[in-house]
């Protein structure tokens, strides 16, 4: 299955998870941690604001998940390419 | 018992313990020394990752950083954490199974060229020193603190310890022992959150109690309770920001891209058996550093409140016991300014006019919890055997990158090609020896400029590294050329900044003439914004790389061997 058809479709994959996943773990942090964490700050989630909890809490538990998905994601491409290890 | 005498128990039952790791785990091979023979299991690799990783700034003094900066502290919060995503995606897999021993042997293999190889292990040693004499010197603190030794002895004891594990066990020393400080420091520092957290808001998990609301005041949340306080004595909410947000978007972007370059946290990843174990891998050292990491924002917001509370506006007379242990210390102190014999906490504008009269330092927040929590003795001892694992395990990761970097990286691959394994192995050994040495004396002698060089770790790491790598796996035509160029424009640029602001005109070290508002700690993101630039433009114009390169990045791509 090492076929160059099979290699480029893999890797063409694996850049569109790491594209949907960069660009979650872009706009938690950057996006709802900074660049708008004062408007985020006027809703309120518990006790937290919620651009505060984003900064302080929220993404570091959304990056865990996130490394969590791609590990999924990759083995089950893994083994749909035939590239899995032994 | 005193708590001098649990120390001393719990202190030298977990330096025993790691004597017991390193002589069981002794290395017998290069692979062993180097990469543990790549047989570490990918949670151990995690553990081992997140002891590597977390330093002594991180165990003891990154939580009353943040309770002194409020929102602002999440600049370390996600930047400390988000690189680990950085790394799992996008080098982890891909370096594991380029499968050799160092950064820069990557670095000078998939560039074809032992200059970019060089301009790496100069980056490599510079980074990693710049970081382990922080580690020694912490580790003397922590053991004239709670030990009642000099700080000299000391960083004489913690250099004999690492030395024993460095040098005996290389990479496979260091790990198992790693798994071990990882283990000592999370309960460390876990037991006095939860029981702060109980003690402030009646909720047993850190991570729950810093959103709920505080015992006894009928349902005001925490962080609204601490927002007031804050205002009462005249500062910012905690809640909101003080720094610019282009600072704070810049300062995280370079943390969190340098944490993803720093080769003392590349290599750990080099340890575990298969490629799909380097991403389960990351994902678990991630889980690992992130139980620490967002308690220790939950541990800034109680202390605060705790401190505030149990401090401001009290007379000194009747002050905690605490208070009176840690004033010894000079880590907190008062002045009686108005001569009215109570202690007034206050910001820069008080509505009320008053003066601040209390001084307190940041790292008091977490290791006086314990006595703050009134827990029992053997609790403060574990948070000082805590704070040397910390140290410790950070400074042990640091050392091998640089004995492996001098071994391998300079004498076997460059000056001495005909090493046999043994003179190697021995070579490693010896370096590793040298580099702890260099390390004790400036744990003895800290250059001033410790604090200030910490930007230059991760400047230079986010400005060098990563860019190289990312565009090594990531793109099959960047040339030799290129990532030279690139590397030296991106290190020169980020040094220029950093050493003009810190070091030659640190008067106008402020917002008003940094470029665009970016400090020099967010620096790096614009230096690896050049090295990026520069390496690709420089690629354009030259030779592109030979036909063996592009089979070697399409090799690394894949789990398999092609």
């Amino acid at each position: 299955m090492s076929t160059q058809a099979n290699l480029d479709a893999y890797w063409k994959t694996n850049l569109r998870y790491l594209t949907i996943l960069l660009s979650i773990w872009f706009v938690v942090s950057y996006g709802c941690g900074i660049l708008f964490v004062d408007a985020l700050d006027k809703i309120h989630f518990f006790g937290f604001n919620l651009g505060f909890w984003f900064a302080q809490q929220g993404s570091e538990i959304i990056f865990v998940i996130l490394i969590f998905v791609y590990v999924n994601l990759m083995n089950k491409l893994d083994q749909k390419h035939g590239v899995a290890e032994a | 018992m005193s708590i001098l005498m649990w120390t001393w128990i719990i202190v030298g039952l977990t330096f025993a313990l790691y004597i017991g790791i390193a002589i069981w785990s002794r290395a017998s091979s290069t692979g062993e020394f180097y990469v543990a023979s790549k047989r570490v299991h990918p949670i151990a690799n995690g553990m081992a990752t997140g002891a590597d990783w977390m330093s002594a700034a991180s165990f003891i003094s990154m939580a009353g950083l943040i309770s002194f900066i409020g929102r602002d502290g999440a600049v370390y919060l996600m930047g400390w954490t988000g690189g680990y995503v950085l790394l799992a995606l996008l080098l982890a897999p891909y370096l594991r199974k380029f499968g050799k021993y160092t950064v820069p042997e990557f670095v000078g293999e998939r560039y074809y060229s032992d200059v970019a190889r060089v301009v790496a292990v100069i980056c490599a040693i510079f980074v990693s020193f710049t970081y382990v004499a922080g580690q020694m010197r912490g580790v003397g603190i922590v053991f004239s603190r709670f030990l009642e030794v000099d700080i000299t002895s000391g960083v004489f004891i913690g250099v004999g310890i690492v030395f024993f594990y460095a040098v005996l066990g290389g990479m496979k020393g260091i790990t198992y022992t790693q798994v071990a400080q990882y283990c000592v420091l999370i309960v460390a520092y876990l037991i006095p959150a939860i029981f702060i957290s109980i003690m402030v808001t009646g909720n047993p998990i850190p991570q729950l109690g810093f959103g709920s609301t505080v015992s006894g005041t009928g349902g005001v949340y925490l962080l609204d309770k601490l927002d007031g306080l804050h205002k009462a004595l005249g500062f910012a909410a905690y809640t909101a920001g003080t720094k610019s947000t282009i600072d704070v978007f810049f300062i995280t972007a370079a943390l969190m891209v340098g944490t993803a370059g720093l080769p003392h946290v590349i290599i750990r990843f080099f340890t575990v058996p298969k490629v799909a174990d380097a991403r389960k891998s990351a994902g678990w050292a991630l889980f690992f550093i992130a139980i620490l990491y967002t308690t220790a924002p939950a541990v800034a917001a109680f202390a605060r409140t705790n401190m505030i509370t149990t401090l401001n506006d009290q007379p000194y007379a009747s002050a905690p016991s605490w208070f009176k242990n840690w004033e010894e210390t000079k880590l907190i102190s008062w002045t009686d300014k108005n001569g009215d014999g109570i202690m007034q906490f206050r910001g820069k504008n008080a509505p009320d006019g008053l003066e601040n009269e209390l001084k307190i330092d940041r790292d008091i927040m977490v290791l006086a919890n314990p006595e703050i929590a009134q827990l029992p003795n053997w609790v403060v001892a574990l948070v000082a055997a805590g704070g040397l694992a910390a140290a410790l395990s950070t400074a042990a990761g640091l050392l091998l990158v640089i004995s492996t970097s001098v071994s391998h990286d300079l004498l076997k691959s460059i000056m001495m090609r005909d090493m046999t394994e043994k003179q190697e192995l021995l070579a490693a050994r010896i370096a590793a020896g040298f580099a702890v040495a260099i390390a004790g004396y400036f744990g003895i002698h800290p250059p001033g400029f410790v604090a200030q060089v910490v930007a230059f770790a991760f400047g230079l790491a986010a400005s060098s590294f990563f860019p190289i790598i990312i565009l090594g796996i990531f793109s099959k035509k960047v040339n030799k050329e290129g990532a030279i160029a690139g590397m030296l424009c991106g290190i020169t640029f980020t040094a220029a900044y950093i050493i003009y602001f810190k070091f030659i005109n640190p008067g106008a070290n402020s917002p008003a003439s940094w470029w665009f508002g970016i400090s020099p700690e967010g620096i790096g993101t614009v230096g690896m914004m050049v090295n990026f630039v520069v390496t690709l433009v420089v690629t354009k114009f030259t030779p592109p790389p030979p036909e063996n390169i592009q089979h070697l990045v399409e090799n690394v791509r894949v789990p398999i061997e092609l």
